[in-house]
């Protein structure tokens, strides 16, 4: 199994979701997430004080797949979420050593 | 404070319709306080939202009991020697007759003496704004006892009270420019210069943690404003606090404008907070001057007001002190800026026949209100700054460096202002026994048997 990883822009949450229940995806976890990469923050100005912000908001959604899936469904989340301004965010996977399923016990790709 | 409304020959009869209009008046104001509390609270940072509204709260309480057992004795007692009052009638409000009236007006004494009271409750709790994040609660509440006491109540006297020298000289203070917002500012410079800055001030985003609450706060502050204002006539025999109602209508909303102008031209945005602020700088202005200028005059008391407090606010980046929420920025310069304004816009045919330069009443005027506007920041600088300094060498003023940066509100209050968490903060009773950390599955299993508790 993978854990796909996608930080990426608010408000490409939806698209996501339909490219990924479209491909066959049961179940997601979404985490509001903020932080900064190329490109940094913005500022705002209070009683004339300017701050840089520099921690966008952002979502961070996470997707266990089996192994067979995982290079597809990185490619899947990579089109949703693409805008093609600065600031789309990075996906990636990493490998997964156990996954249950809670009410069940199920264990491994049965789980998912 | 105004001369009275002269009736001839006859005493005056207790007027109904001015004793209510007071009463709603003494309301209003009462909610300036609350009002207060939410627009300093919205502008801390998160950790420290409680504090700053309980440093406005406490006021309520601390301030009301002392101008029952003393204080209103002290600012509106029989004059002694042009500085302060006293009269044991008034001690513990206790000589007073339930249909005696106030001096040569229409009301209560007791009308009076409440309405009065609001005023000195909010004075202190402008104070507060100046030193969010870092002021142990005990030593803010022994601060405002003793700053009430020895500032509050003999500036009101000297500039409301029959007898008080400001009073006597003709500086014209028609709701509290000097006595409450000058006052106020001048102590709270007087204050932080004791205490300090926050810890990482001018390096540390300081952003408001709520707008939203700030704007609520300037909005009620408003809307309590006009009590304030109006009621300082004490009742609507001759349209004078209609003017005045009127004036600080039009000079808030010139203010906010020219506030938010100055900012876009600026800094390139208008913002809420730029509103909110002007809005009150435009209030604080007005406050003075309401009653002796046209509404064309309290545009320009307004405009004036709302872009030199706009520039005010960048001060103390310059200069360094941390004046955290502006109270100088805000209530010191626009209580001075609307008590010399007189001095140019005063139409002479309003709550006086004193003219202003503009209006052929050369610099006469202008001269009061300047010494007035001097005496009163001068000694409000000084006692503060002194009244500050002992309690920060007996007890202390400051928090711990560490308690400040982890935030007030859990060390002086011992809550936090917002749970958004869904896990509830995962707080535990405070009796949980403390087992041995067991390392196995089955203890695991066995603590959580049973504790279904959620309601």
């Amino acid at each position: 199994m993978k854990l796909i990883t996608a930080v990426v822009k608010p408000h490409r949450l939806d698209e996501i979701k339909e490219a990924l229940q479209a491909f066959g995806v049961h179940g997601l976890t979404v985490t509001e997430a903020s932080g900064y990469g190329r490109q940094r923050g913005h500022t705002e100005v209070y009683r004339g004080a300017e701050y840089t912000v520099d921690l966008v908001p952002k979502i961070r959604i996470e997707v266990l797949v089996e192994d067979d899936d995982a290079e597809q469904l990185v490619e899947v989340v990579v089109k949703a979420a693409r805008t093609g301004k600065i600031g789309d965010g990075k996906v990636w996977s990493i490998p997964v050593d156990t996954a249950v399923r809670v009410r069940t016990g199920e264990r491994g790709p049965d789980a998912l | 404070m105004p001369p009275g409304i002269t009736i001839a020959a006859e005493a005056p009869q207790l007027s109904a319709a001015n004793t209510g209009f007071m009463l709603i008046c003494s309301a209003l104001v009462m909610l300036m306080t609350p009002a207060l509390a939410f627009f300093y609270g919205g502008m801390v940072r998160v950790k420290s939202t409680l504090n700053m509204l309980m440093m406005s709260f406490i006021s309520l309480g601390i301030v009301t009991i002392l101008w029952v057992l003393y204080g209103f004795s002290v600012a509106f007692g029989t004059d002694k020697g042009s500085l302060i009052g006293w009269d044991p009638d008034f001690v513990g409000l206790s000589g007073i007759g339930v249909t005696e009236l106030w001096g040569t007006y229409d009301i209560p004494v007791y009308v009076f003496a409440v309405f009065q009271l609001m005023f000195a409750v909010l004075t202190p709790a402008l104070i507060s704004g100046a030193l969010a994040d870092r002021v142990k609660f005990t030593a803010w509440a022994l601060f405002i006892a003793l700053w009430a006491t020895v500032v509050y109540f003999p500036v009101a006297h000297w500039v409301w009270g029959e007898g008080g020298w400001a009073f006597e000289l003709g500086v014209i203070d028609f709701a509290g420019g000097t006595a409450v917002h000058i006052n106020a500012g001048a102590a709270a410079l007087g204050v932080i210069l004791v205490i300090g800055k926050r810890v990482g001030f001018k390096k540390d985003p300081m952003r408001p943690h709520s707008l939203p609450l700030v704007m609520l706060g300037a909005g009620l502050l408003w809307f309590g404003w006009f009590g304030f204002n109006a009621g300082s006539w004490l009742g609507n025999n001759d349209g004078v606090g209609a003017v005045m109602f009127v004036n600080t209508q039009v000079a808030t909303a010139a203010a906010m404008l020219a506030w938010l102008a100055y900012e876009k031209i600026r800094h390139g945005a208008f913002t809420t907070l730029g509103a909110a602020s002007g809005a009150v700088a435009g209030l604080v202005a007005i406050t003075p001057a309401g009653g002796s200028v046209s509404p064309l005059g309290a545009i320009a008391v307004g405009a004036i007001a709302g872009v030199l407090c706009a520039m005010a606010v960048g001060w103390k980046f310059k200069l360094g002190y941390d004046d955290s929420l502006d109270v100088i920025g805000v209530h010191l310069v626009g209580g001075v800026i609307g008590s010399l304004l007189v001095g140019f816009f005063a139409t002479g045919g309003v709550q006086s026949d004193a003219k202003g330069l503009f209006y052929g009443g050369g610099l006469d005027q202008l001269g009061k209100q300047a010494l007035g506007v001097a005496v009163t920041f001068a000694y409000s600088l000084i006692v503060s700054a002194i009244l500050a300094w002992v309690i920060h060498k007996t007890i202390g003023m400051r928090v711990s460096e560490d308690d400040e940066v982890s935030g007030i509100d859990q060390l002086e209050h011992a809550e936090t202002a917002y749970d958004f968490s869904g896990a509830g903060g995962g707080s535990l009773p405070r009796t949980a026994p403390a087992a041995p950390p067991a390392r196995t599955a089955e203890a695991a299993a066995a603590a959580t048997k049973n504790t279904k508790v959620d309601a």
